[in-house]
């Protein structure tokens, strides 16, 4: 048995491979900041590299499998914890079935989703009428894992299946004189208890400005967690812009309308001084009913006493999307 | 005259009930027992939070709910006086400090579990809240009233006081009220869902306006300047 003395010392690779000391106080510098959750919008590129694949999302086994490929584009998968899928399928808002964020689970059984038409209409070279089996097929499918920013001040981490909304536009083709894009989501009052209550106007109705809408991120979305969506989560297709508090983004969509003009939104019908057009995740415009700098992460570990997060502008997707609105005063089109 | 002979008789014998319910009142273990059932939503709330029982967002069914319970206690305290005349129970009277220390207890949780959870006890961003969101004010001023209500809750700060005064001090509960009502309200206006804050005002409106139709029944009971004994209400 050889066994190793102080004098024989332990057997040195050859010099290229000893780790340098600047190397080695690097990395212990990144795990510190990982440590601390201080990551701020450097260490959210550095952790979407894509050679830190977020592990495999276990499917819950609730629900019929839509199995989506990792997706490619940049940014488009966070490698923060995913969010429990019981919380992301128990704890939301969906009005249409009642405003606490447990009616969602409690009432939507009653949804009837086939079958489901979404009608393409308005300033478009290509109006159609798309069963939803067909509009699954016009792209491939792609897993998402965006981070979820809602406007009442708690986050998720939800990975979606679907594909870029970007794909359905080129594929109907919108004339010249399109600028926004006005998503209209179900309204039944006879499945839909919530529908009638004059919280807001129905049907929901939600858009986008056409070149919002054609950035790659935001998702056509028709699965979460590796399964088609919940009925409380806005199956069977709705829309995830994930730089934009979560009521931007409609759900159980029904009808996309082309249109030169912007279009009347639910909430900023409801509340214009409260929710502008935009609705971008902006830690520097509050809601005027309180702050927008810190989230409430669902799930958190430390539950009860998890500090808050620091929320991030465009809710970190700001090398994407930062573009869009270069040159908009941002207090002002909040 | 003829009509002061009629003279009705006295309330106090007119039903069986009562006197069972008085003595049920009185009895020496009903106050414990009482204060028991009062501990029960707090008790329940922290088994809860332990066992991870609230929810995907415990911190936010935290503050709710003893908000909610704030609440409750306040309707229930202020039930005690109409409830104590309406049934002829006078033993319910021995039970309206012990609720009305409950009001404050659950306020107090409310705002311990509002400035932990939500502002983790950052008091610069506390008071930027306060200042910042009205209804977070409104809320904070009910709790601030209260403050002295609950401090002179004891015999001797009664005796110190003079009933008359602390009377007078104690008739800020209408106005406490009035401003936790409006916290809920304002709370639930961004959802348009007033159906609860609704529920909660009527009850409270009913408990008021029966001491208002009361006050102004024994008022034109003076004016008419009749021969009657006008009985201190406290």
């Amino acid at each position: 048995m050889l066994i190793k003395t102080g004098n024989s010392g332990f057997l040195h690779t050859v010099a290229s491979e000893i780790t340098s000391q600047a190397a080695y106080n690097n990395r212990r510098d990144l795990m510190k900041l990982m440590a601390t959750g201080v990551a701020g919008a450097a260490m959210a590129s550095w952790a979407s590299r894509e050679a830190f694949a977020q592990a495999a999302i276990p499917r819950p086994g609730k629900l019929a499998a839509l199995a989506g490929a990792k997706s490619a584009l940049a940014g488009a998968v966070t490698m923060e914890k995913v969010t429990d899928y019981k919380d992301a399928s128990t704890y939301n808002n969906f009005y249409e079935f009642g405003t606490d964020k447990a009616d969602p689970a409690q009432h939507a059984h009653t949804l009837k989703t086939k079958p489901w038409t979404v009608e393409i209409e308005g300033m478009v070279k290509k109006p159609a009428k798309y069963t939803l089996e067909d509009l699954i097929k016009l792209s491939a499918q792609e897993e998402r894992v965006y981070r979820m920013r809602c406007v009442e001040g708690w986050s998720m981490v939800i990975p979606w299946v679907g594909y870029s909304m970007s794909e359905l536009i080129k594929a109907v083709e919108p004339a010249s004189s399109a600028k926004y894009v006005e998503f209209i989501s179900q309204a039944d009052p006879k499945t839909m208890p919530g529908v009638g209550s004059r919280v807001l106007e129905w049907p929901y109705v939600e858009a986008l400005r056409l070149d919002e809408a054609m950035n790659p991120l935001a998702l056509l979305a028709f699965g979460m967690y590796g399964e088609v969506l919940p009925n409380q989560n806005g199956a069977p297709v709705r829309m995830v812009v994930p730089w934009k508090y979560g009521f931007k983004s409609g759900k159980s969509i029904v009808k996309i309308r082309f249109t030169d003009k912007e279009p009347k939104t639910a909430w900023n019908k409801a509340a214009a001084s409260e929710y502008g057009f935009y609705s971008n995740v902006n830690p520097n415009v509050d809601h005027p009913r309180w702050s927008q700098a810190t989230e409430r992460r669902i799930g958190e570990e430390g539950g009860l006493f998890a500090k808050k997060r620091k929320t991030l502008m465009f809710n970190g997707y700001e090398a994407q999307v930062g573009q869009l609105y270069a040159g908009l005063d941002l207090k002002k089109f909040f | 005259m003829a009509t002061v002979s009629r003279a009705l008789p006295p309330r106090a014998n007119t039903s069986a009930n009562s006197s069972a319910a008085s003595k049920l009142l009185l009895h020496k273990a009903t106050k414990p027992l009482v204060f028991g059932l009062c501990l029960l939503p707090f008790a329940w709330l922290v088994y809860a939070a332990f066992t991870n029982q609230l929810g995907a967002n415990p911190a936010e069914a935290l503050v709710r709910s003893t908000g909610d319970w704030t609440l409750r206690f306040l309707c229930i305290v202020l039930a005690v006086t109409p409830l104590r005349t309406v049934a002829n129970l006078p033993a319910l009277a021995r039970f309206r400090r012990m609720l009305g220390l409950f009001v404050y207890f659950y306020v107090i949780i409310h705002l311990l579990s509002y400035s932990w959870f939500d502002m983790e006890f950052v008091v610069e961003d506390i008071v930027k809240d306060i200042i910042k969101r009205p209804f977070i004010l409104v809320g904070f001023s009910a709790f601030v009233l209260l403050t002295p209500l609950a401090a002179t809750s004891f015999n001797r700060a009664i005796k110190a006081l003079g009933a008359k005064r602390w009377q007078l001090l104690h008739r800020l509960v209408y106005l406490i009220a009035g401003l936790g009502l409006l916290h809920f309200f304002w709370m639930r206006s961004g959802k348009n869902d007033f159906a609860e804050v609704f529920a909660y005002g009527a009850f409270l409106a009913v408990l008021l306006g029966w001491r208002l139709a009361r006050r102004l029944k024994s008022r034109s009971n003076l004016s008419t300047g009749a021969a009657v004994t006008v009985q201190r209400r406290i």
